[in-house]
């Protein structure tokens, strides 16, 4: 936002601030690059070896999917560095979506039965 | 020499205050650096504008949540309806291919945030075009793989309506399951050529450099977009590809 300060007597200067950056360098862009190849190279093993997981298999790809997603979310979509309004916002909107379309798969009795 | 202040004011010496106060300011007592070009009236500044298309972004964002929330909720519904009808119509989908495509999309979000970034520390043209250009390619190579799973999709008939052609115990779950593969990847596919489409534009403005460490509020918005693009197919790729498949051996 603008700084307002005096530069001389009698003049206020106000300056239009170049927005400061806060958001990830190259090298941690990388590392998350490698963390996201990580995670999807084990949601495919995961899915070769079904059989001897048995009933860990959604949980587990459940977790890692979210995991991806949190992750693109936070780092190469700066959520965790950028204003906390967007955050708040995208948050609230996800929870409202997820809540909406639970209403619809109970309504529907999807997961009653 | 004596301090004209003494004899005014006998008594400690005032310095001027560093900082003005603000309400005795007139208007006409303000002088304005020049605003940036790109900097539209109605934005007090650079960062206001930025944080206001960022948030813009992010509001198109949450809708294209509800919008793909509702086909993720279709299709849960009518698996849920059909488990077995849906994990032996899987069965034709390639898991290696996904994968490919999954590995690319992650690649292309990367070099669409060192893009981001380029723009951001006003990195030379040349170099934002180079990352904007590798999305492209990276966004046009994962379409090259959506078209050679979708022509094996046509040449089994696999694609629903008249010519839909199933020899496994359940047809009809099997044609709902690739009406909503259709719908889940197509509107996927659709938001990816958008996304090229913007990545075009963008790739020209850097190209005539217009982007610089104050004003790079295309790219990022932009880059929101793309990234956006990715945790779809994230989601896609596990729901779709991976989860409906029956135990191995089954």
């Amino acid at each position: 936002m603008s700084d307002v300060h005096v530069d001389e007597p009698g003049a206020v200067v106000e300056e239009h601030a170049a927005p400061h950056v806060h958001h990830p360098g190259p090298r941690e862009y990388v590392r998350i690059f490698f963390i996201l190849v990580a995670i999807t190279a084990l949601e495919v093993a995961i899915y070769f070896v079904r059989d001897t997981i048995g009933g860990w298999f959604l949980p587990i790809l459940f977790g890692l999917m979210i995991s991806k997603f949190t992750i693109v979310v936070l780092w190469y979509m700066h959520l965790k560095f950028d204003d906390r309004r967007f955050a708040r916002f995208f948050v609230m909107g996800l929870a409202g979506a997820t809540t909406l379309y639970l209403v619809v798969l109970l309504t529907l009795k999807t997961f009653l039965d | 020499m004596p301090d004209p202040h003494r004899e005014h004011f006998p008594g400690p010496i005032h310095q001027p205050p560093l900082v003005a106060n603000l309400e005795a300011i007139q208007p006409h007592e303000l002088v304005h650096l020049p605003h940036h070009p790109k900097l539209q009236h109605h934005f007090d500044d650079m960062a206001q504008q930025i944080d206001a298309s960022t948030l813009g972004m992010w509001v198109f964002l949450v809708t294209e949540i509800m919008f793909f929330g509702g086909l993720f909720a279709a299709y849960l519904v009518y698996r849920h309806a059909s488990p077995e009808g849906f994990a032996e119509a899987s069965h034709h989908l390639n898991v290696t291919w996904g994968a490919v495509n999954t590995i690319v999309l992650i690649v292309s979000s990367l070099t669409m945030a060192l893009g981001v970034r380029s723009a951001q520390i006003g990195a030379p043209a040349k170099t934002q075009v180079a990352w904007i250009g590798a999305t492209m390619v990276l966004g046009a190579t994962f379409l090259g793989v959506k078209a050679i799973e979708y022509t094996d999709k046509f040449t089994h008939h696999l694609v629903p309506g008249p010519n839909f052609h199933w020899e496994g115990k359940h047809p009809a779950p099997a044609e709902i399951f690739y009406s909503l593969y259709f719908c889940m990847t197509g509107l996927h596919a659709l938001h990816m050529i958008i996304g090229l489409g913007i990545m075009a534009v963008i790739g020209t403005m850097a190209w005539k450099k217009q982007f610089d460490e104050d004003y790079y509020t295309p790219v990022e918005v932009a880059g929101l977009y793309w990234h956006f693009v990715d945790i779809v197919w994230i989601i896609i790729f596990t729901v779709v590809y991976l989860i409906p498949t029956a135990p191995a051996g089954k």
